[in-house]
């Protein structure tokens, strides 16, 4: 396990060289140099956030120096100030809206996990019956439904029409102080309900797709026949044997399925007046404030790197053929 | 056999009903819509469903089943040129990299992996912010972002298909590995390929309605979908036709596509064939 987990980290290495590498290729898009045509033409940019960012990107010399110029600030996490009034550092900013997205995108995927793996087990051992039939096209309906426009629906339907859960924010903003502990949980609860829901939808149908095919692969096996030669009831040999190896491929989906979340958070966050990572984001981009759609790009892409490794430790956990091969 | 098998695929045939019919209603706009698509009549505005306006009108009276139609030339547009460019990108990094392998399979394919670890939207929206929002830079800027599957999908087929036999005797006669990779390998790797556009497809008219929707995509008063529903957030509590159409019709696209692709890849691969 420990040389594994080793060479799963030197891997990593690489891979965030190029993330940085991409991000300041990026960033050298804008026409001219980064604090360039653009900037000049935006109001919004004072002009000595311009020089600041000349002076942080080392404008006046070549590009590879200072791209490692560059590199050796974000290894400390140093993305510079902001452009907007309060010129804070990006890092701030970025770091005190991390958690509420974390909250939002976690909840959201033990959702799917809860909902997704069942729907996967039922369908695939009655498959082609008139549930897994019903099932599959409810899931085809659900990868193809664009978010946000199923965020508009719940919103129209449980805020406007029926008035049972607020469309907008994580708490009430009257009131909110004088409600006790549990009081304030439900609250914060009744107003993350719908975004949940909705960054849950689309994995929820990508996910129990997957659990469907890899038991149906598994229930195929030699030793799956085995089990219920030697009579073992259906339950068990479904629960017992079956599950625990359809699971297997389902955690590295589930790795791969974060720079969705992440990034379908900027949609939800938006549209719900969530204060997240996401809506700091697409602010940041209607303003045109590079530093931080830069850091948010670097973190964003760093967080998907970690979600990738949680998955690869917890499928070497589980499968030892991984673990010691 | 190939289509015997599609046929008896309902779903997958439904699919491609409903995609060859959005290709005709976009290519017959002109000629299907009611109205013009940007008349703003201020006498009408925010008429719900009616017998002269079947779905509607805008905050700006303007009719919304002909600006769904003409909606849907907008998406069809982004959707085809965003996987054009991501077909022709990862065709050919999956190819070279599949055909050569050693050390430049290894450089393709780590940079392969850097893309697949940015969160997609986040390097749409930080390329869209950079340059001006408009509908060629959004088509490339998901073309861009989009191509690695194709790479990997290439990729896989190049390396099980160069130690063919065909091949072998395609450079014995000596063929240059241009002609071997283009006209011997590639024709055979094409079905999944094409899949894989299919799906896209559906994958990128999304993006496009997310990113119209947030204001950065396909800009006013050019009617698409994703801006049509911005329209619709604004009105949520008074005209509910103006979020549930356009969003419909973004679903049953998605959907089209979507089944028409599965169902193609069912019939091409033999294994899934019982």
């Amino acid at each position: 396990m420990g040389r594994y987990l080793l060479r799963r980290f030197l891997l990593m290495i690489p891979l965030l060289l190029g993330i940085t590498m991409i991000s300041f290729a990026v960033i050298h898009l804008a026409p001219g140099e980064p604090t360039g045509l653009q900037a000049e033409f935006n109001p919004k940019i004072t002009k000595e956030a311009r020089e600041r960012l000349r002076a942080y990107y080392n404008l006046d010399k070549p590009l590879p120096v200072q791209y490692v110029l560059w590199l050796k600030k974000v290894m400390t996490l140093d993305f510079g100030r902001s452009f907007s009034p309060d010129g804070r550092p990006v890092t701030e900013k970025i770091l005190e809206r991390l958690p509420i997205t974390l909250l939002i995108n976690v909840s959201s995927m033990v959702l799917i996990l809860l909902v997704a793996i069942p729907i996967g087990i039922y369908c695939a051992t009655r498959q082609g019956s008139l549930g897994d039939r019903t099932l599959t096209v409810f899931v085809f309906v659900g990868y193809a439904t664009p978010t946000f426009w199923l965020a508009l629906l719940l919103m129209m339907l449980f805020g406007v029409k029926l008035g049972w859960l607020p469309i907008s924010g994580i708490r009430s903003l009257v009131g909110y102080e004088k409600l006790s502990l549990w009081g304030k949980v439900l609250d914060w609860t009744r107003h993350l309900l719908l975004p949940v829901l909705v960054s849950a939808f689309g994995g929820l149908a990508g996910l129990s797709r997957y659990m469907r095919s890899s038991m149906l692969e598994v229930i195929r096996q030699d030793y799956i026949t085995a089990a219920r030669a030697r009579g073992l009831p259906e339950g068990k040999v479904i629960y017992r044997h079956a599950l625990k190896n359809a699971l297997l491929p389902v955690i590295t989906i589930l790795g791969l399925s974060v720079p969705g979340l992440i990034g379908g958070s900027v949609i939800f966050e938006t549209i719900f007046s969530i204060p997240g990572m996401g809506q700091l984001f697409f602010y940041s981009v209607m303003a045109r404030d590079y530093p931080v759609i830069m850091g948010m790009l670097v973190i964003g892409s760093v967080l998907t790197l970690l979600g990738n490794l949680l998955a690869d430790i917890a499928y070497a956990w589980a499968d030892p053929r991984i673990r010691v091969g | 056999m190939f289509w015997r098998y599609f046929w008896e695929n309902k779903l997958a045939v439904a699919g491609g009903v409903v995609v060859v019919t959005l290709l005709l209603v976009s290519l017959l706009a002109p000629y299907i819509a009611p109205y013009d698509p940007s008349y703003i009549d201020v006498k009408n505005v925010l008429v719900p469903p009616c017998k002269e306006h079947l779905l509607g009108t805008d905050q700006l009276g303007r009719d919304v089943l002909s600006r769904i139609i003409w909606g849907g030339r907008v998406s069809l547009l982004v959707g085809f040129v965003a996987v054009g460019i991501a077909v022709a990108i990862g065709t050919l990094l999956g190819a070279v990299a599949g055909y050569y392998g050693g050390w430049v399979d290894g450089l393709i394919m780590r940079f392969v992996d850097i893309m697949l670890c940015f969160p997609a939207f986040f390097l749409i929206l930080a390329v869209v912010a950079l340059l001006e929002p408009s509908i060629w830079n959004i088509m490339v800027v998901i073309g861009l972002t989009s191509w690695m599957g194709v790479a990997r999908l290439v990729r896989a087929e190049f390396l099980s298909l160069k130690e063919r036999e065909f091949v072998l005797a395609a450079r014995s006669q000596g063929a240059s590995d241009l002609r071997i990779i283009f006209s011997h390998i590639l024709p055979n790797a094409l079905g999944p390929v094409f899949v894989a556009a299919i799906l896209g497809i559906g994958a990128a008219i999304l993006t496009e309605s997310a990113l119209s929707f947030l204001g950065i995509g396909v800009q006013p008063p050019t009617p698409s979908w994703g801006n049509m529903l911005t329209a619709g957030k604004d009105n949520i509590e008074i005209a509910y036709w103006l979020s549930l159409f356009p969003g419909l019709a973004i679903l049953i696209t998605v959907l089209g596509y979507n089944l028409l692709g599965e169902g193609l890849r069912d019939a091409l691969d033999p294994r899934l064939r019982t």
